[in-house]
């Protein structure tokens, strides 16, 4: 298939993810202030510091108030990864390729685009409590519905890579605002307050249940335990990884457990990398040090592919 | 409903006089006044509703969001009777023919220039005359392969031809889409009538592309080459290149490579074949043409002239959609075919000759004046409607550069009724068939009915308020 409309597969669902995942993430902050005790500092910069981008952040808004942070997050046109943007930017990607996706993929796209703007045009903080979790459905619903509606070929396997390699980096970074917020109260671990956190954040990667059902007790161990390890749990690290290096497989042919290409070769020690490490060695390194060096991998993990299949080089 | 209905001093394609449908007309008359005006605007309303949804949309240039809009459509469709179609079909076909003619001669040994029949100046200062097309042997001798040719009736339902489209014309997509809403709308009025189907463009035009693959190639690789989303006909690229099966591409997925044209896949490069081209002839090859061009792929027309790969339409093509070329073509038909012009030209004033353009400056009033070489309603004066200043305006561009104006006078364009805030309108309509040109001459039955939804106007063009309306081709009732 043309490598620009692979290109456009692959960044429909990793912007369609990444919406989902920044109202994810603004979400869990949003009810761990409902909890957090009546006089205790809001705490707004972490978020910003997540998305990688406070440089951006710091020059338009200044200070990280509750209003000013939701704004750059959810409706901020003009900064790239905001939902809004995001939203938007698939849609744009999706009407390049309109004759190659289903026509249920498009109109859910183009639905969800138009809601989005919709709700872009209120200025009550407060409505944005039901928006969230529309967007996370929007998400849902656009994933369900190329699953079911698009033939399982090379562009669906493009745009399944997309979604995982996203979901992997984003479940990285909501655990990293947990480790954020964490730190000004290192004395706070075990304190009824931290475990409301704990709770909040696995909700916040619809988590909560399945962890209840696979341990019994809530501690930092067994969540990252869960989150980044689990071979199972659809929003692991470690699964979004497993599922994303089977479509590049499908796409590139080659047999599981060898590579060809640098992308199959990045990826596979990446996969191999998570079924191998210990809870111990992660916290030996360093949470935060970890997560961080696991964006760096999926980063290199994503120019690989561009390299491999979008930017091909031209004989002269 | 339509007894009240006047269709007033012009001619109207439904009905002969108050009251009095055409033959070809009455049943679809008499189906039509058995629904209420509700009922009516209803089904306006859900047709209107499904074409969005569809996405049948155009963008608007002005609009950097690329916001799109629909094309309004109008639920009374305009009839052309069988018979009548059947002369207009062997008149585009005479037309087509002529023209393809024309071009090969242009561009090859200039007979018609020799022979005194057309001046070299006048080709040569056509815009679309472009020079590094001459010595150009397009495959199987077809320059123009998809052509949308302008006709209009005047008050006395006399056919015209009005202009020519051979570079890349637009609209073929509302064609299908409109019936197809239409036989959602009234299925009872399809099992009626017997309206001539329009589904088989897509089909025709694969068709016609595939006849230009070179030879040897077994399964040819054709492509659609678009500007991209922003352009404003970028549904029809995508619905078109969707209905025939082939890839959408843009101008940065191509390259030359190995002396051929290759599109960039994730499996590496991969040959191209044909070239369905929605990109006008300047944008090709900036190596060839437009230096500036973005949109088209450098070093294209080296492999185009080596016969590796074709392109539809070929490049030069629009020296003919040049408005003062087109007051040639009853010459031209007389010249390569031996035979008089079947549907008849609009009489042309040519501002280059100075006795015409005398004529012309003296009847800015009664005239329309049309740039030679601009399209799509720009650069158009309609002397009746226009104020003194923008007369005046005008004739100091005519006498400033007449070869760039012709006029025309004004034509009482036809009309049909359209269903506006729940009553009939009399609105003007013009027709703008498809004729695909391959192993033979197809014309699509009917084409695309532009119609002026705003009351009085005679221009039918969607930047301008215009809409369009299904077209059928239907056997006069018994």
């Amino acid at each position: 298939m043309l490598s620009r409309v692979a290109n456009s597969i692959y960044w429909i669902n990793r912007y369609v993810e990444r919406a989902e995942n920044v109202s994810r993430f603004v979400e869990v902050n949003l009810h761990l202030l409902l909890d957090a005790p009546v006089g205790t500092m809001q705490q707004w910069e972490p978020l910003v510091v997540t998305t990688g981008d406070q440089k951006i952040f710091q020059d338009r808004y200044g200070e990280a108030t509750a209003e000013n942070v939701l704004k750059f997050l959810t409706f901020d046109s003009d900064y790239p990864n905001s939902i809004r943007s995001c939203v938007k930017a698939a849609r744009e990607n999706a009407r390049s390729v309109r004759e190659i996706i289903s026509s249920e993929m498009w109109e859910q796209l183009n639905e969800f685009y138009l809601r989005v703007e919709d709700a872009a045009k209120s200025t009550d903080i407060t409505n944005l409590y039901a928006f969230y979790p529309e967007v996370k459905t929007a998400s849902h619903l656009f994933a369900g519905v190329m699953d079911a509606t698009m033939s399982h070929n090379e562009g669906w396997h493009f745009g399944r890579l997309g979604r995982f390699l996203e979901r992997a980096d984003k479940t990285a970074r909501i655990l990293d605002v947990k480790y954020f917020i964490l730190l000004p109260s290192a004395a706070a671990v075990g304190s009824p307050l931290d475990n409301l956190q704990w709770i909040a954040l696995l909700r916040s990667a619809s988590a909560y249940e399945m962890y209840r059902k696979c341990e019994h007790m809530l501690n930092p161990r067994g969540v990252v335990d869960f989150l980044v390890l689990h071979p199972e749990f659809p929003r692991s690290i470690r699964c979004c990884i497993l599922q994303a290096e089977q479509s590049l497989h499908k796409i590139s042919g080659t047999p599981g457990g060898s590579w060809r290409l640098s992308s199959e070769r990045r990826l596979g020690k990446l996969r191999s990398h998570l079924e191998y490490i210990t809870l111990e060695e992660i916290f030996e390194t360093g949470l935060h040090e970890f997560l961080d060096g696991l964006q760096d991998d999926l980063n290199h993990v994503g120019s690989a592919i561009t390299e491999n299949f979008f930017g091909l080089p031209v004989p002269a | 409903m339509f007894n009240t209905y006047d269709p007033g001093d012009f001619y109207d394609e439904l009905f002969v006089s108050r009251g009095v449908p055409r033959p070809e007309a009455e049943l679809l008359v008499k189906r039509i006044s058995n629904i209420s005006i509700d009922e009516l605007m209803l089904r306006q309303q859900m047709a209107q509703n499904m074409l969005f949804k569809l996405g049948v949309t155009f963008n608007v240039y002005s609009d950097n969001q690329g916001t799109e809009r629909i094309f309004p459509f109008d639920v009374v469709p305009r009839v052309v009777p069988s018979d009548e179609w059947r002369w207009l079909e062997r008149g585009l076909k005479q037309r087509i023919e002529a023209l393809n003619c024309f071009l090969d001669d242009i561009y090859n040994d200039q007979k018609i220039i020799q022979d005194g029949i057309i001046s070299r100046e006048v080709i040569e200062s056509a815009t679309g005359f472009l020079e590094p097309c001459v010595g150009l042997k397009p495959p199987k001798g077809i320059w123009c392969h998809i052509t949308g040719t302008d006709l209009v009736r005047d008050r006395n339902g006399n056919w015209y031809v009005l202009e020519d489209n051979l570079r890349c014309p637009s609209g073929v997509s509302y064609v299908l889409e409109n019936r197809r809403v239409m036989k959602g709308a009234f299925p009872a009025l399809f099992e009626a009538l017997n309206i001539n189907p329009v589904d088989a463009y897509p089909s025709q035009l694969l068709a016609s592309l595939l006849h230009l693959a070179p030879d040897g190639v077994p399964e040819p690789q054709v492509v659609l080459l678009s500007p991209g989303i922003y352009n404003s006909a970028y549904f029809e690229h995508s619905f078109l290149a969707q209905q025939m099966g082939i890839e959408l591409v843009e101008g940065r997925d191509l390259v030359v490579a190995d002396g051929y044209l290759q599109m960039k896949t994730t499996k590496g490069l991969q040959r191209v074949d044909v070239i369905y081209r929605r990109i006008d002839d300047d944008f090709l090859d900036p190596l060839t043409f437009r230096a500036d061009s973005l949109l088209g792929v450098p070093g294209l027309m080296g492999v185009y002239r080596q016969g590796r790969v074709a392109i539809a339409n070929a490049p030069g093509t629009g020296v003919a959609d040049d408005k003062m070329i087109y007051s040639y073509v009853p010459d031209m038909v007389r010249y390569y075919l031996d035979e008089e012009q079947i549907i008849p030209n609009v009489p042309t004033y040519l501002c280059e000759n100075s006795q015409q353009q005398d004529y012309v400056l003296g009847h800015l009033d009664e005239l329309v004046v049309k740039a030679t070489n601009a399209s799509g309603g720009y650069g158009m004066l309609v002397g009746p409607h226009a104020s003194a200043p923008e007369r005046d305006a005008f004739a100091d561009q005519i006498k400033a550069n007449p070869r760039g104006y012709i006029a025309q006078p004004t034509l009482c364009l036809s009309r049909v009724p359209a269903l506006i805030n729940s009553e009939f309108q009399g609105c003007h309509v013009d027709l703008r068939p498809f004729i695909l040109n391959g192993e033979d001459i197809y014309v699509n039955p009917g084409g695309l009915t532009r119609v002026a939804l705003r009351k009085g106007s005679l221009v039918v063009n969607s930047s301008q308020g215009g809409g369009s309306k299904d077209t059928w081709v239907v056997a006069a009732a018994n």
